[in-house]
């Protein structure tokens, strides 16, 4: 009787290109399911890969809490630009890459049960780059916040302005900038949370201005490109310059978080970063002064009595009174579509 | 062809003209405008930024704050003013006068002339970003009138970081632009070669960037531009800044600020396409989502599928 030998499968030619990723710290093969399930972070060496958009979403919020707003905003071509490819064409070849419209979503959802309004980008979609469409959504997330009376969680993950869209990409930073300065003024806090890579144009905008400054670990936060710094100094940048953690040396992050605890600590964050009740003063220096309430401390004091379940119902009702989505500014909407 | 040519050279020449060395630098424009300046000096809280000059001037008997970046005229002062790219300092201490002229009432005139913040290291230990990003805040809501000149390179967030105002002024042959030409270049073109070909693309003169409402006026230069007769140059922007400051003083506070936020809001153009609503998910039932967790090309029970290892997912399923 013949000795059977085992059958050995014949190796593909060709693996799908997708399967495994090299992990680019420390150089182990990841398979792509279990890097997924891992949410992303080499269990090797703690790496963190980028996230999209989707992804952070569920990291971050509750199932099923997401509600997208301004889904429908499309980016417009106002230069008529062209490099080595027309700027819509780019766009398009984005679009069928990721399949998201631009490269941010915003929305209202919940964080342990805390309503937030939320914007996530995604480096995915040209690098993140905040052109006029991304502007406006992370625009109206803070301004709805306002509105709303709820926090307002940004999510960076973006080389800078959109060079496609020239300076009207420059005035996003102020734009975006003075939405979340109202914010700010009025009492209501932002969250910001930078992941690999924040720099140029967004970090010189809203990211750098949260009233508490998340990172993830290891990721590129900056101003400035490396190769132009180590240009100026003409010489090798030290180890981890414009990194998460050199970023928090300096004081401009509060926190570096792996990403595994990112969605405790948000929730955590915001048990505590609770929008103001009475909107805050900001212009004393208006000619009136202040009302006169001797019997102000019995207001504060029964607010602190207020039993904890009226808290639930408080948080609910902000939730519901969010303003509605694409339709918000017909004026402004009409004369650019 | 030819036209394509003629017009980089064009636009070339302006950009050349903007970074042009005997231009009128700020405190130039400032000795030629103002009755009287008195410069000011120090963030108070870690140095004083010669790439950016601050003071108070007296402009056709108006009171004004004055900051603005600083280039010097030859190799040694624009050493020392490192080509007029300020480092966070430098932002922090035009922030200290804002505040100050917000506090005391007065208007506040920002001359931009930039090819950049300062890259470098410790620009960035020292937080440039969030010093630019703080003071474009600062200018979205500071309570006084603010007019803003580009006078000749208007780079990126170095230059917007002091040129957020109620009325954006530009000289003829100065430029604005997201990122400098060579850097555009360099990563959209790969090579610094086409900066003329990334000017035109960017439009980054200054006709194009108020025909796009970046700039809202445009103000003439001498023939061939400013750094042919300072004077005339100077004449010529006092005129209109004191223009601009008479409308801007006339306007109540509120509805100056409400105005501004409302400027910055409506610039960059998109399209909204109608999304199809998805009606808010009435909860799926289990039939459902066990229904969907199956899915249609799965086979449910029995052998596995033939000439597939189980262990093995079906190439689709990956994303």
């Amino acid at each position: 009787m013949p000795i059977k030998l085992p059958s050995f499968r014949a190796r593909r030619d060709v693996y799908p290109a997708d399967l495994w990723t090299k992990c680019p710290s420390c150089e182990e093969q990841l398979f792509n399911k279990q890097l997924d399930k891992a949410l992303r972070v080499c269990p090797n060496c703690g790496h963190h890969f980028r996230l999209s958009a989707a992804a952070r979403l569920e990291l971050l919020l509750d199932e099923g809490s997401f509600e997208e707003r301004d889904a429908g905003l499309q980016s417009v071509d106002p230069l008529g630009f062209v490099d080595q490819k027309a700027y819509p064409d780019r766009v398009a070849a984005a679009q069928l890459a990721t399949g998201m419209r631009d490269a941010a979503v915003w929305g209202f959802g919940t964080v342990t049960g805390y309503p937030v309004a939320i914007c996530v980008m995604d480096f995915g979609f040209m690098g993140g780059s905040m052109g006029a469409v991304v502007g406006e959504k992370v625009t109206r997330a803070a301004e709805a916040a306002l509105d709303a009376r709820v926090p307002l969680v940004v999510v960076a993950a973006s080389g800078g302005a959109r060079m496609q869209e020239g300076t009207l990409a420059l005035m996003q930073l102020a734009k975006t900038v003075a939405a979340t300065e109202r914010l700010r003024l009025a009492g209501v806090p932002f969250i910001s949370i930078m992941s690999d890579p924040t720099t140029g144009g967004v970090f010189a905008s809203f990211a750098a201005l949260g009233d508490v400054n998340l990172a993830e670990p290891n990721a590129l936060i900056g101003f400035a490109g490396a190769r132009v710094n180590a240009g100026t100094i003409g010489g090798e940048l030290p180890d981890g310059f414009q990194r998460a953690e050199f970023l928090f040396r300096h004081g401009f992050v509060d926190r570096v978080v792996h990403r595994t605890e990112l969605r405790s600590e948000l929730a955590a964050l915001l048990a505590f970063l609770e929008p103001s009740e009475v909107v805050a003063v900001v212009e004393p220096e208006n000619g009136s002064l202040p009302s006169f309430r001797p019997l102000s401390f019995l207001t504060a004091l029964a607010d602190k009595v207020i039993p904890e379940g009226d808290n639930g119902t408080g948080h609910a009702g902000s939730a519901a009174g969010v303003p509605t989505g694409p339709g918000a500014d017909p004026a402004e909407d009409a004369d650019r579509a | 062809m030819l036209e394509t040519t003629d017009l980089n050279a064009s636009v070339w020449a302006t950009v050349q003209l903007a970074r042009n060395l005997r231009r009128p630098r700020t405190l130039e424009l400032v000795g030629l405008i103002a009755d009287e300046f008195i410069e000011l000096h120090g963030d108070r809280l870690f140095g004083d930024d010669p790439a950016m000059v601050a003071g108070l001037a007296r402009i056709a008997g108006r009171r004004v704050v004055v900051v603005g970046q600083q280039k010097g005229a030859e190799t040694d002062e624009n050493i020392r003013r490192n080509f007029g790219m300020p480092h966070p300092e430098g932002y922090r201490k035009s922030m200290r006068l804002m505040e100050l002229a917000e506090r005391l009432q007065i208007p506040v005139v920002t001359f931009i002339d930039v090819p950049g913040a300062h890259p470098g290291p410790e620009s960035e230990e020292r937080g440039i970003a969030e010093a630019i990003a703080r003071s474009i805040a600062l200018m979205s809501r500071l309570r006084t009138p603010i007019v803003a000149v580009i006078t000749g390179e208007g780079g990126s967030g170095g230059a917007l970081a002091i040129a957020v105002g109620d009325v954006v002024i530009a000289l003829e042959h100065s430029v604005y632009s997201v990122i400098s030409p060579e850097g555009c270049a360099s990563i959209l073109w790969r090579t610094p070669d086409q900066a003329a070909t990334a000017a035109v693309a960017m439009k980054m003169t200054a006709a194009d960037q108020a025909a796009l409402g970046v700039v809202d006026l445009v103000v003439a230069e001498p023939e061939g531009g400013a750094q042919n007769d300072h004077e005339a140059a100077a004449a010529a922007l006092k005129e209109a800044l004191v223009a601009q400051l008479e409308i801007l003083a006339a306007k109540p506070l509120d509805e100056l600020i409400e105005d501004r936020y409302r400027r910055y809001r409506s610039l960059g153009p998109f399209a909204t396409i109608a999304t199809v609503e998805v009606p808010p998910p009435e909860r799926p039932g289990l039939a459902d989502r066990l229904r969907n967790l199956i899915g249609g090309t799965r086979v449910p029970t029995g052998n596995p599928a033939p000439g597939r290892p189980p262990d093995e997912p079906p190439v689709g399923e990956e994303d």
